[in-house]
């Protein structure tokens, strides 16, 4: 059973990234059911979830303000707690910001434009669960298409994320495309089982389109929610 | 009770509206150093009790109306708060 761990994929009104999550991951050998927002519970043998890109709830007041209250996320915080790893990617980035399980908020773009475009990125750690396939220091090229992905922190907060080695992507030099501080594109929790990016891997594991660089990224949570199906077993 | 909140970005936080803003104003020739923009959220509260209105107020900015790390808030419970 564990060879294809089970990732959970939720879907909330305005996703629209759920899909290609979902099959980039069943590519990469993960079994991964979309789960509806107004579910109380994650599928039973949940090894990861990914909260996807696209919208949520109109995205009123601020990117994912409203929809870290779905029933879901009370689950999802609960399985984060437990120490489950949890994947945030774009507006999923932004609902895990919003729900206190990822340090940092998101802003609108500096440039105030949406921007849709392959993306040069650095590992900046790859000791993590989340880039164990990449090495330290290589360069990833993956898009982004995001509105509001300016990650902000203040310098105490985002002397003490480098600090701990939470800051674990950053766009390439000259590369940001939203005026993100320390042009972080990707940061991870304390406790190292909760991480959020802006770019979108799912977007880049097929050589058609482009990239398959997200692929090493998709494919490191693959290999880390096969090693903790198995110790559930 | 009626009430507002004002919502503002905080100081040294980038805002890309206000500076786009401030921008737009200065090439209609008004004499602009700074400009912000904010959210206001009129509040229609079953209350009449001025501190109970208040403590709900905050516990609504706390949990949803605002991202405390970015934002600051101010109310107005009207007739000078």
């Amino acid at each position: 059973m564990t060879d294809r761990p089970r990732i959970a994929v939720v879907v909330f009104p305005g996703s629209n990234d759920d899909r290609d999550a979902a099959l980039a991951l069943d590519r990469l050998g993960a079994d991964a059911p979309l789960v509806w927002h107004t579910d109380d519970a994650l599928p039973g043998g949940t090894a990861a979830v990914v909260l996807p890109g696209g919208f949520s709830y109109g995205d009123y007041l601020r990117c994912g303000a409203i929809a870290r209250f779905s029933p879901i996320m009370r689950d999802v915080a609960a399985f984060a707690a437990d120490g489950g790893l949890v994947l945030g990617i774009c507006n999923g980035f932004q609902i895990l910001t919003e729900a206190g399980l990822l340090p940092g908020a998101l802003r609108p773009n500096a440039s105030l434009s949406f921007v849709c475009r392959d993306v040069p990125l650095v590992v900046e750690n790859a000791e993590t669960r989340f880039t164990a396939r990449c090495r330290d220091g290589q360069p990833l090229t993956v898009p982004v298409k995001h509105g509001d992905g300016c990650w902000f922190a203040d310098a105490d907060l985002l002397g003490e994320l480098e600090g701990n080695g939470q800051i674990v992507l950053r766009y390439a030099e000259g590369e940001n495309p939203n005026g993100s501080i320390g042009d972080v594109a990707g940061v991870m929790n304390a406790d190292r089982n909760v991480f959020g990016l802006m770019p979108h891997p799912e977007h880049a594991v097929d050589p058609l389109p482009g990239s398959t660089d997200g692929a090493l990224l998709l494919g490191s949570l693959v290999d880390a929610a096969r090693l903790s199906a198995a110790a559930l077993v | 009770m009626r009430a507002t909140v004002l919502v503002r970005p905080k100081p040294g936080i980038l805002d890309p509206q206000g500076q786009a803003v401030e921008s737009s104003l200065r090439h209609l020739g008004f004499e602009v150093a700074d400009a912000r923009v904010g959210r206001l959220v009129d509040v229609e509260l079953e209350t009449d009790d001025r501190d109970e209105a208040r403590t709900q107020l905050e516990r609504m900015c706390e949990q949803l109306l605002t991202n405390p790390l970015i934002e600051s808030y101010e109310i107005d419970l009207g007739g000078g708060a």
